[in-house]
């Protein structure tokens, strides 16, 4: 892989110079604009430039949070372009230069898992666009038709005569062609590219240390701001009294920006230090005596609550439960999870007159983009986005709560470019959290143990209500039911209803979302059916798999992880095993977990074998890290995980109370890459959801009793050394 | 007790700081050298995104003061290559595509370096007992993959 040049492409658009000075260690960088060095490098779409020298730039639209996609998408480009991919160079593509073409590089956000099943075909149509014009040129340089020329590995090729051109030689000529207007993609099975493991093209810069995250913006003349938000969430500044700090070392500016304050120091530390001694009176209203058992009393009161929101309505389920022979139910709870990115939220702002540069951590940065607009007050065509990597987002770094008070502070200092960061404190108490979800289950059973009816009611909060303020069809927050409006099993009368149970605690997209919650309920639950038909749980789910495409992909992905788990096999005595098969963002997962617990409630996990069929496998080793590393998430968030609420503020603070899982913990893990082909599924989500309801099945067989509720430390339950 | 002028030797090059002797040893780097490879995570020592090599012995530089380093050989993820050659350590992390986000990766590197240095074999259980940074994106399984690879190999001094 020849990529050292990743970051020095990105260095020279964005950071030109940086150099430290040995007696004061300041920095100085400036900026070029990025048309300067670009000027004469054939470009034969947005998307793709190729150099003299072979070289071929490929523009990444999305962020790089250590999902891969900047090495995926790329690859799409790269296969239809037929191009060598050791001369590949990735680039970013940039917010403002998507603004100013009208959006040419479409969507940007890194979110829903969908980066590549959202993309893949304007992608490889750019790419095989390319191809067409460089055969064409190459056609025409000899004076025959295209029809005898080929193009692989950065070269076309007259079939005939055996004469090469490399495409570094075509591209001028190519550039000036017009563009086909209808391309055909290459059949998968000729694929070069897709379907292979790559290597991650980011790695080797982040190796060194070389890469830029947006913690690490260096501009010139650079302050530092820490913050703090009212402890209560939504309070406001009543009265701040700066007194104490204001003429401390490195000291320029104690803002009181009305939601929050703000320390502008010449080191993040005096910031962060200073901001300690800034006395705030905060107007809390009346949210400061919320709590956690207020919240769930409030959860509790929605499975009463008489008109419910119907997000699926099969059959006539309340006269199907009248008339089984059988009727269980069971309420699970999920709660509140803070994101914890390594990276904590960070922006860097800066407002001379009435242009504006920002650098983010972003997952959407065209939001960001639109925000520090509306923020600032000056046109979006003045706003630049500079890309950098983040350190990890998890669906947190998509909303643009930081970027707006980056900004705020900004415009309280004009002309001064500031570099907003949170303490981890101010990033697990200022969360967006997973909603808890209170989850009621109840089955109708026929004599022989068949699911004759399914009532699921859902109380939680909406996401899509508050965060993003959107109008809820019928009510409905999809994300609170997911999974459970979508089942697969064929039970003729399924109610699911769902009554929104907003606090004033907010909500967001945390990975996985309603899929890291609701298939614990659903899965477990299923389980819970299976055992009341004393039917083993594999067979119970594969005899209530429909037939048809959605459901048959289901029983595929089951069988290929029960098989390798060896779900047939006996298990050594004080082995437990769970399993759960799920769908969600486009693929099909399964998970086989094996566990023992001990006398002292160590859970031990043998083995997880977890499975996804993505419909096509891009890049099969980074998905098995995608798998690897969804796996400690969601570990995590089902051994420790929990945000509480105690006098209307979030109890944990910091990893000591919001705990990791850690190296000497991890599991064995077996991922099985099972593509069927035909679509297009996302990878750096679906993991989570069998997870969690596999694990604890296990755990409840072991057990003798069943657990209904997350995280397992509530159970008094730990995860013993691997 | 006021420090003026402390001397640092940061990756083999020396610098003059004028700070508070308690400013955490990973802000003097950040903010006044422009070092940014030690990344700020928690600032009480529990994730170990801040680690560097102070003396070959992993330090978690959020909360370690910038005074106890000085006049000492502070090693941070950019001065772990050798004029250009990758560290076998880095190298096993190529090899194994070890980060996803990779921003605690070069306090995980640091780390390991530190417990070759000390374990040129290390059993997975000086692995467990050695890697104790948090990783967000799970890159676990990778890491003691990877250190095994490196120690496999053999790394130079």
């Amino acid at each position: 892989m020849s990529t050292p040049e990743l970051t020095s492409g990105m260095d020279r658009r964005h950071f030109l110079k940086i150099s430290s000075t040995a007696t004061a260690g300041l920095s100085v960088g400036f900026f070029v604009p990025q048309s300067a060095q670009a000027a004469n490098t054939p470009q034969l779409n947005v998307w793709l430039e190729i150099e003299p020298n072979d070289t071929i730039v490929i523009r990444y639209a999305r962020a790089e949070m250590g999902q891969g996609s900047m090495t995926s998408a790329p690859m799409m480009i790269a296969e239809e372009l037929e191009a060598d991919w050791k001369k590949v160079r990735v680039e970013y593509a940039t917010a403002h230069e998507n603004l100013r073409t009208k959006r040419a590089y479409g969507d940007m956000a890194s979110v829903g898992s969908r980066t590549i099943r959202n993309s893949q075909e304007y992608l490889r149509k750019a790419g095989a666009t390319g191809r067409e014009m460089l055969i064409a040129a190459a056609a025409q340089q000899w004076g025959v038709p295209a029809s005898e020329c080929k193009a692989a590995l950065s070269k076309v090729t007259h079939v005939p005569s055996k004469r090469t051109l490399s495409y570094g030689k075509l591209a001028a000529a190519a550039a000036k062609l017009e563009a086909p207007k209808d391309v055909k993609l290459k059949d998968p099975k000729d694929w070069t590219l897709i379907g292979k493991s790559i290597p991650r093209v980011d790695i080797p810069d982040i190796v060194t240390g070389r890469v830029k995250y947006g913690i690490d913006a260096q501009v010139p003349g650079m302050l530092h701001a820490a913050i703090a938000a009212s402890p209560v969430f939504n309070g406001t500044v009543k009265s701040m009294d700066a007194s104490k700090v204001e003429n401390r070392r490195g000291i320029v500016k104690v803002l009181n920006l009305g939601t929050f304050v703000a320390v502008v120091a010449d080191n993040w530390w005096r910031a962060k230090e200073a901001l300690r001694d800034v006395a705030v009176d905060w107007d809390v209203g009346e949210h400061g005596t919320l709590s956690s058992a207020a919240i769930m009393a409030h959860f509790k009161a929605g499975m009463d609550q008489p008109e419910l929101a119907v997000a699926r309505n099969d059959g006539n389920t309340p006269d199907a439960m009248s008339k089984a022979a059988k009727v269980i139910e069971a309420e699970y709870f999920t709660p509140y999870l803070a994101h914890a990115t390594m990276e904590p939220m960070v922006c860097t702002a800066w407002l001379q007159g009435d242009q504006l540069d920002v650098w983010c951590s972003t997952q959407n940065p065209e939001s960001t983009l639109a925000v520090a607009a509306a923020t600032a007050g000056v046109p979006q065509a003045n706003v630049k986005v500079h890309p950098m990597q983040l350190g990890g987002g998890l669906g947190r770094k998509s909303p643009q709560d930081f970027t707006r008070q980056a900004v705020t502070i900004a415009k309280a200092m004009p002309g001064k470019p500031i570099k907003m960061l949170w303490s981890r404190e101010e990033e697990i108490q200022h969360g967006l959290y997973r909603p808890a979800s209170l989850m009621r289950f109840k089955a109708g059973l026929s004599a022989t143990g068949k699911a004759e009816a399914l009532h699921i009611r859902v109380c939680a909060p909406s996401i899509l209500a508050t965060l993003l303020k959107l109008p809820l069809p019928k009510g409905v927050d999809g994300q609170a039911v997911a999974s459970f409006n979508d089942h697969p099993y064929d039970i003729p009368n399924t109610l699911v209803d769902y009554a929104q149970r907003n606090t004033n605690v907010p909500v967001g997209f945390w990975r996985t979302v309603g899929h890291s919650q609701n298939p614990f309920g659903r899965e477990c639950f299923i389980d819970e059916m299976a055992q009341a038909a004393s039917k083993d749980p594999v067979e119970y789910r594969l005899a209530m798999l429909p037939n048809n495409e959605k459901a048959n992909r289901d029983r595929a992905i089951l069988l290929a992880v029960t098989k390798a788990a060896g779900w047939d096999k006996k298990l050594a005595p004080g082995v437990f095993r769970g399993v759960a098969a799920t769908d969600g963002y486009g693929s099909w997962t399964a998970c086989v977990c094996d566990v023992s617990v001990n006398a002292k409630n160590e859970v031990k996990i043998h083995r997880i074998v977890i499975g996804i069929d993505p419909g096509y496998a891009v890049n099969p080793d980074n998905i098995v890290a995608q798998f690897q590393g969804s796996v400690v998430h969601g570990l995590t968030a089902i051994f420790w995980g929990e945000n509480t609420i105690k006098d209307g503020r979030v109890e944990q603070s910091n990893f000591h109370d919001y705990r990791m899982m850690r190296l000497n913990e991890m599991p064995k893990v077996e991922v099985v890459i099972a593509p069927t082909g035909g679509f297009w599924g996302g990878v750096g989500e679906p993991a989570q959801a069998p997870l969690a309801p596999a694990v604890a099945n296990a755990i409840s067989a072991a057990l003798g009793k069943r657990i209904r509720s997350l995280p397992l430390k509530n159970h008094g339950l730990t995860l013993a050394r691997a | 007790m006021e420090i003026v002028n402390m001397k640092l030797s940061v990756n083999g090059k020396s610098h003059t700081l004028d700070v508070e002797p308690e400013m955490p040893l990973l802000w003097a780097l950040r903010d006044e050298l422009d070092i940014k490879g030690p990344k700020f995570g928690c600032g009480i020592a529990q994730c170990g995104s801040c680690t560097v090599l102070l003396n070959g012995e992993p330090v978690r530089s959020c909360a370690y003061p910038v005074s106890g380093a000085a006049g000492q050989k502070v090693i941070t993820i950019e001065g772990l290559a050798d004029k250009g050659r990758l560290h076998a350590i880095q190298q096993a992390w190529i090899d194994h595509q070890v980060p996803q986000c990779g921003y605690c990766q070069g306090g995980q590197m640091l780390a390991a370096v530190a417990l070759l240095k000390k374990k040129p074999k290390p059993t997975d259980e000086d692995i467990d007992a050695a890697m104790t940074n948090i990783c967000r994106c799970g890159t676990y399984a990778r890491m003691r993959t990877a250190i095994h690879a490196a120690a496999k190999k053999g790394t130079r001094a």
